[in-house]
Formats: structure tokens, sequence, C-alpha cells
């Protein structure tokens, strides 16, 4: 670990979440990185207007 | 400056310190009047969110029109359902008493109630003894049986568990719970475990303090016909435990989770006093022979509070019998449940844990922005009431809470915390 | 006959864009289909229902979290069976899971739960919502690549000032490609690790120079993608600093590139400052950009190929291997560029106009004219077929080349043109076999009297789809490959009258 967590980034293959696509979780599971693949859907079920609120509410 | 999310994820660490950190205790079984001193004559606790009589379920109002004649306030169910469409009875809901009740969930002064106490916090909670299966008051039963049994609860059962817990001193829930996890209860549809760890527990005082051996073979052999007798003491103890949790300012934790047969109620800690209510939703489940969902009553009941503290639905890992009971899927599926759970919770309980999920502990602290942010709702085992009174219970099954409750609650918060 | 239009709408329903479209795509080629579409509900998707003409009825109550199903067929029947067809798509068997024993976690914060390590969220989710998603990584403490595109430039300016101030990274938005310590992402191509580091605006340009490197047996130690706005005056270069500073400490890195197009002035001053106190050398490549004042330890390229020419610590040859099988018949006097790749394409016309040839470009470099409007013809036309107008609403033209190889055979129609410039970019997420599609467009024509066809090939040997197999289909075409995206668009120009 360095002082800079861009360093750290760097230092050693990325342990990855992927949220989308999900091909790019099986490319990533190919080369032997770790990977969680998301089941992703819109939050508060694709609302803007909720979603927007979550957004400053949640982390 | 603290950012509305800062002070959100403060006061929920708060919110779950408290939770863990309650110690509820089984003291005593004592009349409701004295129990609850505000609990006046012609008054009747209900399970839910507030309701009035025009908007009560068939069952329900089977158990007002049932408790009022046992409570001696009508002559006869005919007069009894005449005077609470004239609004002879004062309806509020079990939660604004420190109580909680199963299904309909009648509480009144004339009846016993059993006391979790909070040691940590010094607060109590209530909750009346489990009638049992079949006909039964919870389930909207109201006839001359149903009501000598209340009597029978009152007069002779209520008494004797009172002075038996009052000499062994109370019964510790929390390693109890700990212990019923492992032994495969989640305390809601399931609580054959919990039931035999409070009969062998109480059995001892029970026969040192007995008037006679008739008493106390009645006493025994009540419990232990009764695989869902420690439900009641389930629900008591989740109230003692998420009361001190109500109102952290920002918090966003659900402090109790009930349904009337109505309507579905959440509150949350950092909303006060306010309920979120949306239409509550049908079980999905499994009827016993003879019974469809043509006959099930919608969704009814405080138990919802066993949830809230993470166990129920939030815990079926630990109960796979129960996944097929409730007709939620394979056993082997029941992890997947708990799992979910714990997608829109804050925490895990380190002294709950479950064997399957290698000693993971069972999902706490249920927070309305994750429950809106993946629509994943609070999965809650249920008994399926039959909608005509009197007639019990017809099946099992799983009922989500309805999502509108929590964002309804998500937009109160950021409200109150100047967040639009 | 009459052209009718059936609607569904699955509320609650989502799969992501590729697998919708890849649905689409298939029901749209069923018989008396005139136009399908599956869309999540957001209301840019719905806009572009709208302007497809292909929302109406149930699709118009659609909201995000619910998916469009929309034919067009010649007659209600077709319809139909179309809107059958869709069904037994989506609710047929899936792709395989990617799993972590089983458990599929539904939010960021039940992924780091499973994944307490994690560092990295690689975000490819619709616009409308990667940014709130970036949001809630950054603040968890993970590094994001958002490969999404339409992300608001003011959310990029918030994103990047929040993961700023908490010292995170944010590649991205439409960040197409990234290589962190010889792990590629999204759109990568296989390279040996080894000295050289590269950041980039752009996906294509990261790939061209990554793999030219890798075919001049060279190495990558990261290459940082940062989104084509980073240097944009109201970002102000946050994250190309960011991955800059961290080239330069990074111990892997002995040699740091830049590629982008040429930012403000003031953005380009502050980025150059920052550089010349760099102990490690610095290629800057400008894409379309006037020679520049450089500190000392910066050297200006021209293109992609002289910046990994220079980044081996080669020099650059004065003129470059000619090909003496390009010319044109009379009157084919103009050449077409048809790309998939933006910074290829930029590339290109800076070549255009350094040879003194006009070039007219939807994604104009300096120097070049803004094209009025894609069916231009009779002038050096060059296409990014991968800008935001020509995607939204479809697959890339690197997942899914048929919209752009369809252009090709429409150019090779046009009797004003004399070549056709095209690129291929393969590697991982690309698609399976790009030559094989292209190929098959220019086939269409007989070769006796169509346009040259000029093209290269980005990627390495290593790639799933081997680039020197997709050399060999496209010659076998006759489709002259040039070796890098620089020299075809150099043989464009010589075939239009250029002198180098």
């Amino acid at each position: 670990m360095s002082d800079d967590p861009v360093i750290d980034l760097l230092n050693t293959p990325p342990k990855v979440v992927n949220i989308g696509l999900e091909g790019f979780a099986r490319d990533l599971q190919d080369e032997g990185v770790k990977v969680v693949h998301l089941e992703w859907r819109p939050p508060a079920g694709g609302d803007p207007e909720l979603a927007r609120l979550l957004s400053k509410l949640e982390a | 400056m603290t950012s509305a999310f800062q002070k959100i994820e403060e006061a929920n660490a708060e919110a779950v310190d408290r939770m863990l950190s309650g110690d509820p205790v089984l003291v005593d079984v004592v009349p409701a009047a004295q129990a609850i001193p505000n609990l006046r004559d012609r008054m009747i606790l209900h399970a839910g969110p507030m309701i009035e009589w025009e908007h009560m379920c068939g069952p329900m109002r089977g158990a007002i029109t049932g408790i009022a004649v046992f409570e001696g306030w009508a002559a006869d169910l005919a007069e009894a359902e005449r005077m609470s469409a004239a609004g002879a009875f004062d309806f509020w809901p079990n939660h604004d008493f420190d109580a909680v009740g199963p299904m309909t969930g009648m509480t009144t002064a004339g009846q016993f109630v059993m006391v979790v106490e909070n040691r940590a916090f010094g607060n109590r909670a209530y909750c009346t003894v489990n009638e049992g299966l079949g006909k039964v008051m919870r389930f909207g039963g109201n006839d001359a049986e149903v009501r000598s049994r209340l009597a029978w609860l009152r007069d002779e059962f209520a008494p004797a568990m009172g002075r038996a817990l009052r000499l062994s001193n109370g019964i510790a829930l929390k390693p109890l719970v700990a212990r019923g996890l492992t032994m495969g209860d989640e305390m809601h549809q399931r609580n054959a475990a919990g039931t035999g760890l409070v009969l062998r527990a109480l059995a001892p005082a029970l026969a040192a303090t007995a008037r006679n051996s008739g008493t106390l073979s009645r006493a025994l052999s009540f419990i232990a016909g009764n695989d869902q007798f420690f439900l009641n003491i389930a629900m008591a103890m989740g109230k003692a435990i998420m009361d001190p949790v109500r109102g952290i300012e920002a918090s966003s934790v659900v402090t109790a989770m009930t349904r009337n047969g109505t309507d579905f109620g959440i509150r949350v800690s950092g909303t006060g006093d306010a309920w979120f209510t949306a239409p509550v939703e049908m079980p999905e489940g499994l009827y016993f022979p003879g019974y469809t969902e043509d006959d099930a009553n919608p969704d009814m009941g405080d138990s919802t509070i066993v949830e809230t503290i993470g166990l129920g639905g939030f815990a079926m890992a630990a109960a796979p019998a129960v996944a097929g009971f409730v007709g939620a899927g394979a056993a082997s599926e029941a992890v997947e449940f708990t799992r979910r759970m714990g997608e829109i919770s804050c925490a895990s309980n380190p002294e709950w844990t479950i064997p399957i999920l290698d000693y993971v502990g069972v999902p706490t602290g249920i927070d309305v922005r994750l429950v809106v942010e993946t629509g994943l709702a609070p999965t809650i085992n249920t008994g399926i009431a039959h909608k005509n009174p009197g007639i019990g219970q017809v099946g099992a099954g799983v009922v989500r809470a309805p999502l509108a409750c929590f964002e309804q609650a998500l937009r109160a918060l950021a409200a109150r915390l100047g967040v639009s | 006959m009459s052209r009718a239009l059936l609607t569904r709408l699955r509320k609650g329903f989502h799969l992501d864009s590729v697998a919708l479209m890849r649905i689409a795509r298939t029901v749209s080629e069923l018989d008396g289909i005139e136009d399908a579409a599956l869309m999540m509900g957001t209301s840019t998707n719905l806009e572009i229902l709208a302007d497809a003409g292909l929302l109406d009825g149930e699709g118009k109550t659609a909201q995000g979290g619910d998916l469009v199903i929309a034919i067009a067929g010649m007659d209600s029947d077709a319809a139909a069976r179309g809107l059958a067809g869709a069904d037994a798509l989506l609710d047929g068997p899936g792709d395989i899971a990617v799993t972590n024993n089983g458990w599929r976690p539904r939010s960021l914060r039940g992924a780091v739960t499973v994944m307490p390590e994690a560092n990295l969220a690689l975000i490819s989710v619709p616009g409308d919502f990667a940014a709130a998603e970036a949001r809630k990584a950054i603040r968890r403490g993970l590094h994001v690549m958002i490969f999404s595109d339409n992300v608001s430039l003011a959310d990029e300016v918030d994103l990047k000032r929040e993961a700023q101030a908490l010292r995170r990274l944010v590649m991205g938005p439409d960040c197409g490609t990234a290589i962190i310590a010889g792990v590629p992402l999204a759109f990568a191509n296989r390279v040996p690790r080894g000295g050289i580091g590269i950041v980039g605006a752009s996906g294509t340009g990261i790939q061209e120079v990554s793999s030219l490197i890798a075919r001049h047996y060279g190495g990558v130690s990261h290459a940082i993608g940062v989104g084509g706005r980073d240097l944009h005056s109201e970002v102000g270069g946050i994250s190309t600093l960011m991955a800059l500073d961290a080239l330069d400490r990074d111990v892997a890195t002995q040699h740091v590139v830049l590629i982008s197009k040429p930012p403000p002035c003031g953005v380009a001053k502050i980025v150059l400052e920052r550089v010349s106190r760099f102990t490690k050398p610095v290629t800057i490549c400008f894409v379309g950009a006037g020679e520049m004042d450089m500190p000392a330890n910066v050297h200006q390229v021209r293109t992609l190929r002289d910046a990994a020419i220079t980044s081996l610590g080669q020099s650059v040859p004065a003129s470059h291997p000619q090909v003496s099988v390009i010319g044109t018949r009379e009157h084919q006097t103009y050449s077409r560029g048809l790309f998939m790749g933006g910074t290829l394409a930029a590339e290109a016309q800076a070549v255009f106009l350094a040879a003194g040839l006009p070039i007219s470009s939807n994604v104009p470099v300096p120097g070049a004219e803004v094209m009025n409007g894609a069916k231009e013809t009779g002038r050096n036309l060059i296409l990014d077929l991968g800008a935001d107008a020509f995607t939204k609403g479809r697959p890339h033209p690197m997942i899914d080349p048929v919209a752009r190889d369809a252009a090709v055979t429409e150019a090779l129609r046009d009797d004003t043109v004399g070549v056709v410039l095209v690129d291929l970019v393969v590697g991982h997420g690309a698609h399976p076999n790009p030559a094989q599609s292209l190929a098959e467009a220019v086939a269409i024509i007989p070769e006796a009297g169509r346009p040259v066809v000029v093209a290269s090939v980005t990627g390495t040997d290593a790639d799933p789809q081997v680039r020197s197999i997709q050399v060999a289909t496209l010659e076998a075409a006759g489709i002259s490959v040039a070796p890098t995206s620089a020299d075809a668009a150099e043989w464009a120009a010589r075939a239009v009258g250029a002198k180098f």
C-alpha cells in the first residue's frame, strides 16, 4: 500500500465490480481477474425523481 | 459540512448499535391494564397501522366483536358489531402502546400480556400469549370456544407462567434465539425449537410454583401442543429491541413493519412516528388441503416485527424446512432469501448466526435507501388467514412489503434532511 | 397491406442493452418485419423510439425500469410474429451467468460485501444511470471506468471533482479502453507488459498505439483512458493529470504517452507545465494539432504511429514506405473515410490536411470542414460512425460493423469516390470477425471499376480475432491493408493526389 490510492490501483491487477454489460465480466474472468458481476437494474425501478434523491442519500 | 449521506451513515451506525446491544429478557406475564396504564376500558388495540371499523377486513372485525364480548362490553356478537359500527370502542395500533399482536392482534385491558424487558435500555414491550392453532381469535375466531380459551389463559395459564418467570428471574432471549436459529427456526413460521427451549427453561419453575398438578399439567401440555408458542415471545422481543432505535435523527433504518389486513405500514427511525402505508399484498404460498387462494385474507399482523430485527424471512437460510412450507421454493433456495435481505440491510448480527452461511449473522437494520435502490422488498414469512372470520389459518406463504411504503419514507427522510 | 406497429411493455424487466440489441436485430431479420426495437424505457430511449416512429400505445407510459418492445411489420400478422419472436428470445435461456459461488449481488454495496478487496468499478449501464453508479463506487472507495456514453458534461465535472478530492481515478465517461497492470478492460488488445504508460482521451487511439508497441516488440505498463471530454475546459483535465502523475510515479513505467485531440490553450498549458516536471520522457500526440512549443522532455508527434515509434525510443523516419498498387480511375477523385474508431478518424483528417487536401467530417479536427449531412458527395469525407449521433440506440460499429459496412458498399457505388478508407479495430469486446463482414460488403460490388479500398487493422495476433488472420481475409477480398492507421490514411491521400 502506498500513500496514494491511484498508485495502489496500478500496483496489482484490478479487482473489478462489473456493472452493466455481462460480456466484460466474462472477459475478465477468462483473464483470471477477480470480478463480481452485478445483477443491475435501474435504481428505484427506473423512477428518475427517486433515483436522483437516492444518489444524494446513498453511497 | 456534513453531507446528508454522512449524516445517514452515522445515524444508521447508531441504530444498528442500539439493535445489537439490546438485551431482551422475558420477565413476566401480567394483566394488560397493569402493564399498559393507558389501556383503558373499551379500548381495543389491533395489529397494523391505524384503521377505522369501515375499512377493517373480515377477520379483524370478527376478532373485534369477539373481544368485545369476551371483555363483557357487549352481550353478544351482534351487539358488539352494532357498537363497533357506532363508534363505541376506541381502536388504536398496538405499536403505540409498547405492544404487538399476531394477525388481528387483539390487546385489551382484561387480557394478560407477556413482558419482555430490554435490559440494556430499560424499556418493556408486551404481547398476549399465543392461543394455539385452529379456531383462534388472532385469525378472527370469536365463538364461545375461542372466548373460553382466552378466559382460561387469563384465569389459569398466564398467572402460572408469570409466577414461574418471576421465580426463574426471567429467560434471556438473545441466546435462546441464537440457539433456535441453529436448530432450524426462523422465529416466524417455525418456532418449534424456540418453543421447546422455552418449555425446557420454564418447566422447573412452573412445577415449583404451580398451585396443583392439574394446573401444571394443563400449562405444560398447552405449550407442548403449540409449535408457535414462541412466536408471541419473539414478537415482544422484537418490539423491545426496536423501540430504543426510534427517533434517531437522519436514520433510514426501519423500526417497525406491520399490517392490519388492509394496509401495510412501516416506521423509520429518522422520520418520527409517521406511518408510511400502502395497500397490503396477498401472500403467495401453499394452502392446507381444501383451501385455495380464493379463501385467503390479505396479509395481517404485527408479527413482521420479527423480520424488522432480521428473523423470519430474513433468516430463511436458518430454516430450510420453512422455505418448502411457505411455498418459497426448494429448501436449497432458502439461502438466497437471506442473502437478498442482506442487500437491503445495514449490517449482520454477530450473535444470531446461520450455520449454512458459514455463520454469517442475520441481516440487521433494514435501510429504506437500499430497499428503494434495489427494488428488493423485505420478504415476510407469514401465515395465511381465511378471509371469513373464525375459520382460522388456511395456509402459509411469503409476502413482500409494498415498495411504495419505502418510497414514501425515503421522500420524507430526504425532505427532513433538506435534500430535494 | 399497410405498415403495422405493435408495442408491448414489460414492467420491471431488465436486460443489458447489448443483449436487447442482439434480439432486436434477430427479430428485424424475420420475414415481413420492417423495424424492431427493444429498449429500456429511459427518457432518452423513449425519444429515440418516438423519432423512429416506434412509440405508441402503452410504450409511451414506460419508465426506466420497464422494457419496451416495438415491432413494425408489413402488416399486423407480421408484427405479431415479430413480437412472438421477441418474446421467445427474451424468455429463452440467457447468457452464461458470471457468478461468484452462484451469487449475484443486486447492488454495489452487495458486491463490495462479496468482494471487499474490490478497487475498480467497470460501468457500462445506460448513460442516464452511469453517473449515479459511478458516484456510489467512488464513495465506496473504488476507482471507476465509465464505458457508458451519453453522460452529461455537468455530471462528469461533478464526479471528477468529487473523485479528485477522494484521490480516486475516473476513467471516462465514454472510455472504451484501459489496461491496468496488464489487465485489459472493456475494448482492449492483448499486449505484453512493458515500460510504456499511455494516457488517452479516446479508446481507439490507445488501442492503435498499444497494438503498434506490441507489434514492435515493446510492452505497455498501463493504458489509462480518461474520456473524450476530460481535456475540455469545463473538466480541465482532472483525470488526465491524475493519470499522468500516477504514471510518473509508477515504477513499471519508463516512458509516458499522451494521446488526445487538441485541447484548448489553457488546458494544454496546464498539462504541458505538469509534464515538464516529470523525470520521465513524454510523447504527446494531440491528433490534428499544429506544432507547439514543448518542454525539453516532451516530444510532440503527428500520428499514432509516430507516437508508438517514439515511445519505443526510435526516431520517426522522414517518409514511410510507399505502395505502388494504389491508383484511381478518372473522375474518381475523392476519398471517403468510414471509421469505427474516433481517434483514427481524427488522425486520418490530420494526414489529409497535412498533405494539403481539404477534408470534411462529422468530427472535424482544426482545419477540417464541418460536414452538413451524411449523404454528402463530391468531396473528401471522413466519417466517425462510432460518434454518439450514429450509436444512439444502436450498437457501436466495433461491436456490430454491419451499418458501417453497408456505408462502405454505398461508397463503392458512388462514382465520384476514388478510394474508400476504413479501419478495423479488433480485441476484447469487439466483433469476432469484422474482416469477414467488411469483405462481404466489398464483394457486393464487382472488383473491376470499383474504387480502391484501403484498410488498417488495429490489434495484435494475441487478440481473439488474430490480427494476421483479419489482414489475410481483407487482402483476399482485394482490400489493401496498410501497416498502421496513419499509413492507411497516407495511402488514401496519395491515391487522391497527395504528394508526400
